[in-house]
C-alpha cells in the first residue's frame, strides 16, 4: 500500500507495516521533549499521583527557555523545581539556559529522520524539518507519555504544499509561510500532516526548513514535514549524528493525499501579517509606512543563526531609527556564539540593538520587555494574537528578519528590497 | 441544581492567549481563570455559572499547547465546548482533562445566554426554543477517557488493573 511519509513514520512507531488515514493507533514514542513551562512543574505531580517515574530516562530531553531569566520568586521556584526533578529522574539530556527548545533540540543532535517525537509545546512541528514526525501536546498528555512511553494518534491525511521556482533576494522561509497561512488560513492544515516539497524547499538551509515546519502550527497542521535529503544529511554530520540511509523516509509517489497546494517562490514578495492574526498576511507594499515603536528579532521562528544573518545583512553599517527600539534575542547560545564570531552580533550592537537572553522572552509575553500600552511592534515571531506579547492594546506585525531589520532602520514598515546597499 | 445551564457564544479562532493569557501563566489557576477570555468578552469570567456551555465557531482553542486554556474553562465550571471545529492540541487537551468537546457544523440557531441541555453521549443539544443541534459525539475511545474524568484517572484505573501495556 502506497504510504505518505507521515504514515510510514506512524506505522513504524505503532509496530505496523502500514496504517490508514483516520484510524486511531497507539504509537511508541522515540523521544519526548519538555520545557520549563509545561514540563517538570506540571508533569511531576501527575507522575507522583500515578506512582510512576519516566518510562525511559534516555528518551526524555528537558530544556529551559520560557521562564528565563528567572528574576522573580515564581520563576526562580520553577527553575529550582526543574533542576530537582531532572536530577531525581536521572535525565542526562538537560539543556539549561542554552536557548529555545525547538532550536536546541536538533542543535544538540537529538533528532533523526523517521523518529516519532512529542514535544510539550505547540511549535513542536519544527522537528518535521528533519523528517521526524513531531507534534505538540499538553502537560497532562505529556505526563501520560512519560509514564507509559505511548500515545494515541489519529493517523492524519497529508496536505502537500509545493513551492516551485526560487526565492529572490531578501526573501525567506518566513515569507513563504506567511504567504501560505494568508492564503489557506490558520486552520488550513486541518490538524493533518502538512508536507512541503518543491525546488524552493530543496534549496532551503536546515534552519530555514525549521522555520517552515515551525509555522505549521499557525497553519493548523499537526506536523509539518520535509523529506530528508543531502542538506539534512550534512546537518546531521555537523551536529554529531550518524546520517543513516534514510532514502525510505519519503512519501511514495502514488500515496493518496488530501489536498495539493502550489505556490511559486519566484513571484513571492516579502510578507507582513497585520495585527492580530498570522493569517492577515499581505505583500509588504500594502503595509509599508505603518509606524512602529519596537522591532523584535526573537523566537524559535525568527532568531536562529540564519535569521540573525539575514537581519544583519540589512543592518550592516546602519543605525536603527531613533524612535525605534530594536531588540534581539538570539534563539540559542550556540547560534549567538557563531554569530559573534562572524561579526553578526557586532552589527546589531553597532546598529543600537538591545541584546536579550537566549530565551522565549516577550514572544510568550514573559519578562520585563513586554510591550506596553499602544506599542506597535514588528516581529520575527510566529504569533501576533491580541495581547500575546504584552498589553491588549499593543499591536504586532509579523515579518521576516530582513523586513524587521529594514523597518527598524526606517522607523516604519519597509520593504527590505528598497534598502539599497545591503549585502 | 441552581440556574439552568446557559450558552456562551463565541466566534471563530478563539485562541489560547485569550483563554489563558501569557502574563498570568505563572499565577495560580483561580487568578488565571479570572482573566479567561477577557480580551474577547470582559464579563465572561465573572458571570459564567457552573454547568454553562460554550458554543463557538471554527478553530476553537488555536495557538499554544498550554493546558491552562482548558483548566481555566473547567475552573469556571464550563461543562462542555461545542464548536464548528477545534484546534488539534486544544481538542486533545480537553479530552485529557475530561472536558467534553463536540463538533457541530450548524451552531447559528443557538442564542447567546439562552438555556440549553446537552447529552454528550448522543451529541444532542436541546435549545430553549425547542430546537435541537446535532453534534458529533467523541469517538468511543476518547469518550472513555472523558468519562473516567480525564487521562490521569484513566491511567490510574489502567495501572491499578495491572494492565500495564
Ligand atoms: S520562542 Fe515563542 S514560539 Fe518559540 S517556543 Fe518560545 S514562546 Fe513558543
Amino acid at each position: 500500500m502506497a504510504q505518505t511519509l507521515a504514515q510510514k513514520i506512524i506505522a513504524k512507531a505503532s509496530g505496523r507495516d502500514a496504517v490508514a488515514a483516520g484510524e486511531i493507533v497507539i504509537a511508541k514514542v522515540d523521544l519526548a521533549m519538555i520545557h520549563d513551562s509545561g514540563g517538570p512543574r506540571r508533569v511531576k505531580p501527575i507522575l507522583e499521583r500515578l506512582g510512576r517515574d519516566v518510562w525511559d530516562k534516555d528518551k526524555v530531553v528537558v530544556i529551559t527557555d520560557h521562564f528565563l531569566p528567572a528574576n522573580t520568586d515564581d520563576t526562580r521556584a520553577i527553575q529550582r523545581l526543574t533542576h530537582e526533578w531532572v536530577a531525581a529522574q536521572n535525565i542526562a539530556a538537560f539543556h539549561d539556559q542554552m536557548g529555545i527548545c525547538h532550536v536546541v533540540l536538533p542543535e544538540q543532535g537529538h533528532l533523526q529522520p523517521g523518529m516519532f517525537v512529542v514535544g510539550g509545546d505547540s511549535h513542536s512541528p519544527t522537528g518535521g524539518a528533519f523528517g521526524a514526525y513531531m507534534f505538540g501536546i499538553g502537560a497532562t498528555e505529556m505526563a501520560g507519555v512519560l509514564a507509559t512511553g505511548e500515545i494515541w494518534i489519529k493517523v492524519p491525511e497529508t496536505i502537500l504544499i509545493e513551492w516551485t521556482g526560487w526565492l529572490g533576494p531578501q526573501l525567506s522561509a518566513k515569507d513563504m509561510m506567511l504567504r501560505a497561512i494568508g492564503e489557506l488560513g490558520m486552520d488550513g492544515g486541518g490538524y493533518q500532516a502538512v508536507e512541503y516539497t518543491g525546488s524552493a524547499i530543496s534549496a532551503l538551509s536546515m534552519q530555514e526548513r525549521m522555520t517552515m515546519a515551525n509555522m505549521t502550527a499557525e497553519l493548523g497542521g499537526q506536523a509539518g514535514l520535509i523529506a530528508p535529503d543531502q542538506v539534512t544529511s550534512n546537518w546531521l554530520s555537523v551536529h554529531g549524528m550518524q546520517p543513516a540511509d534514510f532514502s525510505d523516509w519519503r512519501s511514495d509517489d502514488d500515496a493518496p493525499v488530501m489536498a495539493r497546494h502550489y505556490f511559486d517562490a519566484s513571484e513571492l514578495a516579502p510578507q507582513v501579517a497585520a495585527p492580530h492574526s498570522p493569517a492577515n498576511a499581505s505583500p509588504v507594499g500594502e503595509q509599508s509606512g505603518e509606524k512602529i515603536d519596537v522591532a523584535y528579532i526573537g523566537a524559535c521562528t525568527g532568531a536562529k543563526l540564519d535569521d540573525l544573518r539575514m537581519a544583519a545583512s540589512v543592518l550592516r553599517g546602519r543605525q536603527t531609527a531613533s524612535s525605534v527600539s530594536l531588540m534581539v534575542a538570539p534563539a540559542s547560545k550556540r547560534d549567538q556564539e557563531i554569530a559573534a564570531e562572524e561579526g553578526v552580533m557586532a552589527v546589531f550592537e553597532e546598529a543600537g540593538a538591545i541584546i536579550l537572553p537566549n530565551a522565549c522572552g516577550i514572544c510568550a509575553g514573559y519578562g520585563n520587555n513586554r510591550l506596553g500600552e499602544n506599542v506597535r511592534c514588528i516581529s520575527t515571531t510566529a504569533r501576533n494574537f491580541r495581547g500575546r506579547m504584552g498589553a491588549a492594546s499593543s499591536e504586532v506585525f509579523l515579518a521576516s528578519p530582513y523586513t524587521v531589520a529594514a523597518s527598524a532602520i526606517a522607523g516604519h514598515i519597509c520593504d527590505p528590497r528598497e534598502m539599497a546597499g545591503g549585502t | 441544581m441552581g440556574d439552568p445551564a446557559r450558552i456562551w457564544k463565541f466566534g471563530d479562532n478563539i485562541d489560547t492567549d485569550a483563554l489563558a493569557p501569557g502574563r498570568y501563566m505563572s499565577a495560580p489557576i483561580h487568578v488565571l481563570a479570572s482573566h479567561c477570555l477577557e480580551t474577547v468578552r470582559p464579563e465572561f469570567a465573572s458571570q459564567v455559572n457552573e454547568g454553562d456551555m460554550i458554543v463557538a465557531g471554527a478553530n476553537f482553542g488555536m495557538g499554544s499547547s498550554r493546558e491552562q486554556a482548558v483548566e481555566a474553562l473547567r475552573h469556571l465550571g464550563i461543562a462542555a465546548v461545542i464548536a464548528q471545529s477545534f484546534a488539534g492540541i486544544f481538542y486533545r487537551n480537553a479530552v485529557n482533562l475530561g472536558l467534553p468537546v463536540l463538533e457541530c457544523a450548524e451552531t447559528a440557531s443557538a442564542q447567546d445566554r439562552s438555556a440549553a441541555s446537552l447529552d454528550a453521549v448522543s451529541g444532542k443539544l436541546d435549545l430553549d426554543d425547542g430546537g435541537v443541534l446535532n453534534c458529533t459525539p467523541l469517538p468511543g475511545f476518547l469518550m472513555q477517557i472523558v468519562n473516567d474524568g480525564g487521562l490521569v484517572p484513566h491511567l490510574e484505573k489502567r495501572f491499578s488493573a495491572g494492565a500495564s501495556r
